[in-house]
């Protein structure tokens, strides 16, 4: 409304009074300002107080012995969360369960992805109903599917009737979130089927800007399936492929909705991960110092890893 | 003669490997549809299966485990689960709390981050480039980071409310619909894809418009924002869905029933002996209006998954 006044002079011409054109502009150009740092104050404001106010909160408070709620104010303990942090038995079990969680499911899940989307790219009649079935998974949320998942994981529950059906017998399954051994893979398997249908349509996206004379012309040279792919596909993927490998590693480092719903890091913490730790160390026990120390050991992690990912598929030309 | 044999066996060894290569390729389109519906029931079992157990109770959901009833509705086939649930917990309550938070949140979220971007995008001003970069950095960081420092930092938010006619300030943010609505308006995923959306609109447009006397706001409703639809759209679904699904943060700053949406619901049926009926139903009941809103919309659905892949 008050960029509708602020222009009113640029309309309102009246021979003798007006400005000098360059005057006329310059106050153009402040009104333009202003209704510009208007319109970017909303998102300006809350994403200064819901994003970079936490984020410096979180190295602030990581160096105090604040508590969500406490009648004194956050006090300077210096690196005393981190010399706890590192020599916590349960964080170094849920760093490398989270590491190992990562490093399964980035190429199962990426490499399966690019599978479905070379599957859903033919040009056949039917092919988007594959595509809606294989995407539905991931419009289902992923606390609803750690339900379902749970329930067919029990120890007479769906799975193993599905393991001794296909076997006839010779497999009977196991009870696959109460064994330690099995429960982080079951976990893996579960996650990867939920969000494999997110990365396909990405990487589907990726295929369809890749030019159809590349494979007309690989085609004219009598290239095979396989070489087609290795010299017209995987090349006109660079792009997609680094940001598939961040956003991948970035959601699996930040597991956290499976383990809550489906086993509570248990058992033996043998699925408790950075994220869940600090959940249960900043809500559960109300220590956020302790919190957001593992929040900024989580962060630094995140960060390394992605800059290395960025590195590794940088433009070598 | 012995050039004519030569061409005439060379012919039919031609047609021949072309016959091969159709039959080949015929064969290879079966096994193509075979393979991918052997992906689509992978993928479709156990949504099936929720269904399909939602509907019958619990023992002969474990009865009919070892047979392909599991994934039929025959049998016992009631909605006493569904009756069971709205008995048992609040449903209608963390639906309406649900639909609420992320509606509003939707509106707020196209409004505030269309602003912003438009802003950024179609104005000249001084700053608009650390603007940019500031939103753009915040794309790396995932909401876990800071999510433990952000509950500590909502406790300490000051609100004003009004008793008695009077305005007085109250703090702490905690057991509120806007702590789960707030923090997730602005989002810089969303103003970065209105502000690629927004140059592709050309800008002699704003140009003419200014020229007629328009105001900036004026463009932005009635030129920029029109023409925005598909940009609307994706935005929209991005911050439906996470919304619909927020689970981790209503775990932590929702202590109370009133406010309490429909993924932390799901809790209560984690007492000491599982219904499982009841809690397909339930898991069913908050599933239904996502899938139904994909189905409908799975176009703009896919294509804004799709497009949140251009940023890399």
């Amino acid at each position: 409304m008050t960029q509708q006044i602020a222009a009113a002079p640029l309309v309102r011409v009246e021979p003798e009074l007006e400005p000098p054109a360059s005057r006329r502009r310059h106050r153009a150009e402040k009104a333009e300002a202003r209704a510009a740092r208007t319109f970017v104050a909303p998102a300006a404001v809350l994403l200064t107080v819901f994003f970079f106010v936490p984020v410096v909160l979180c190295f602030a408070l990581a160096f105090t012995n604040a508590r969500l709620i406490s009648p004194h104010g956050p006090q300077f303990v210096g690196l005393d969360n981190f010399t706890r942090l590192f020599s916590d038995p349960l964080f170094g079990r849920s760093l490398r369960n989270t590491v190992l969680f990562s490093a399964v499911v980035v190429p199962l899940q990426s490499g399966f992805a690019l599978v479905l989307a070379l599957l859903i790219n033919a040009q056949i009649p039917g092919v988007n109903f594959f595509r809606t079935v294989y995407f539905l998974p991931v419009v289902t949320s992923i606390v609803v599917v750690s339900i379902l998942w749970t329930f067919m994981y029990q120890k007479d529950g769906l799975v193993n009737h599905l393991l001794q059906a296909a076997s006839f017998n010779a497999i009977q399954g196991a009870d696959w979130l109460n064994n330690p051994s099995t429960a982080m893979p079951a976990i893996i398997f579960m996650s990867i089927w939920q969000a494999v249908g997110f990365h396909m349509v990405i990487w589907l996206a990726g295929l369809q800007t890749i030019p159809g004379d590349l494979y007309e012309a690989a085609e004219l040279d009598g290239a095979t399936t396989w070489k087609r792919f290795r010299f017209v596909t995987w090349p006109g993927l660079r792009a997609t492929r680094t940001f598939i490998l961040v956003t991948i590693t970035i959601a699996a480092l930040s597991l956290f909705a499976q383990i809550k719903v489906m086993t509570n890091g248990g058992p033996l913490d043998s699925t408790s991960t950075v994220v869940f730790q600090a959940v249960r160390a900043g809500y559960e026990q109300q220590q956020t110092a302790y919190a957001s120390a593992i929040s900024l050991v989580f962060f630094v992690l995140v960060l390394m890893v992605s800059l290395v990912q960025r590195y590794l598929t940088r433009d070598k030309d | 003669m012995a050039i004519s044999t030569v061409s005439r066996t060379d012919v039919r060894r031609a047609v021949s490997q072309a016959n091969r290569k159709r039959r080949g390729r015929r064969f290879g389109r079966a096994g193509g549809y075979a393979g991918r519906s052997v992906l689509a029931v992978f993928f479709l079992f156990p949504i099936v299966f929720m269904l399909v157990s939602s509907l019958k109770p619990d023992d002969q959901i474990f009865a009919d485990l070892s047979s392909p009833k599991a994934f039929l509705p025959i049998g016992h086939v009631s909605l006493d689960n569904y009756r069971k649930v709205f008995d048992t917990v609040p449903a209608w309550r963390f639906l309406a709390n649900s639909i609420a938070i992320s509606l509003v949140t939707v509106i707020l979220g196209v409004a505030v981050n269309s602003l912003a971007a438009f802003a950024i995008s179609r104005m000249r001003w001084r700053g608009r480039s650390i603007v940019l970069a500031a939103i753009i950095a915040t794309l790396v960081v995932p909401f876990e980071t800071f999510a433990l420092p952000l509950v500590w930092w909502v406790n300490k938010l000051p609100w004003l409310v009004i008793q008695g006619g009077v305005p007085r300030w109250t703090f702490g943010w905690l057991d509120t619909y806007r702590v789960q609505i707030i923090p997730f308006v602005a989002n810089a995923f969303s103003i970065y894809l209105y502000y690629s959306y927004f140059s592709t609109i050309p800008k002699e447009l704003d140009e003419a418009a200014r020229v007629d006397g328009a105001g900036w706001f004026r463009i932005y409703r009635s030129i920029v924002m029109p023409l925005a639809g598909p940009a609307t759209a994706t935005v929209a679904i991005l911050t439906f869905l996470p919304a619909w699904n927020q689970f981790l943060w209503p775990l932590m700053v929702v202590q109370t029933e009133n406010h309490r949406p429909v993924m932390v619901g799901l809790e209560y049926f984690f007492q000491l002996n599982v219904a499982w009926g009841p809690m397909m139903a339930y898991a069913t009941l908050i599933t239904i209006p996502v899938l139904a809103l994909f189905l409908s919309f799975q176009r703009a659905f896919i294509g804004s998954i799709a497009s949140s892949g251009v940023k890399g």
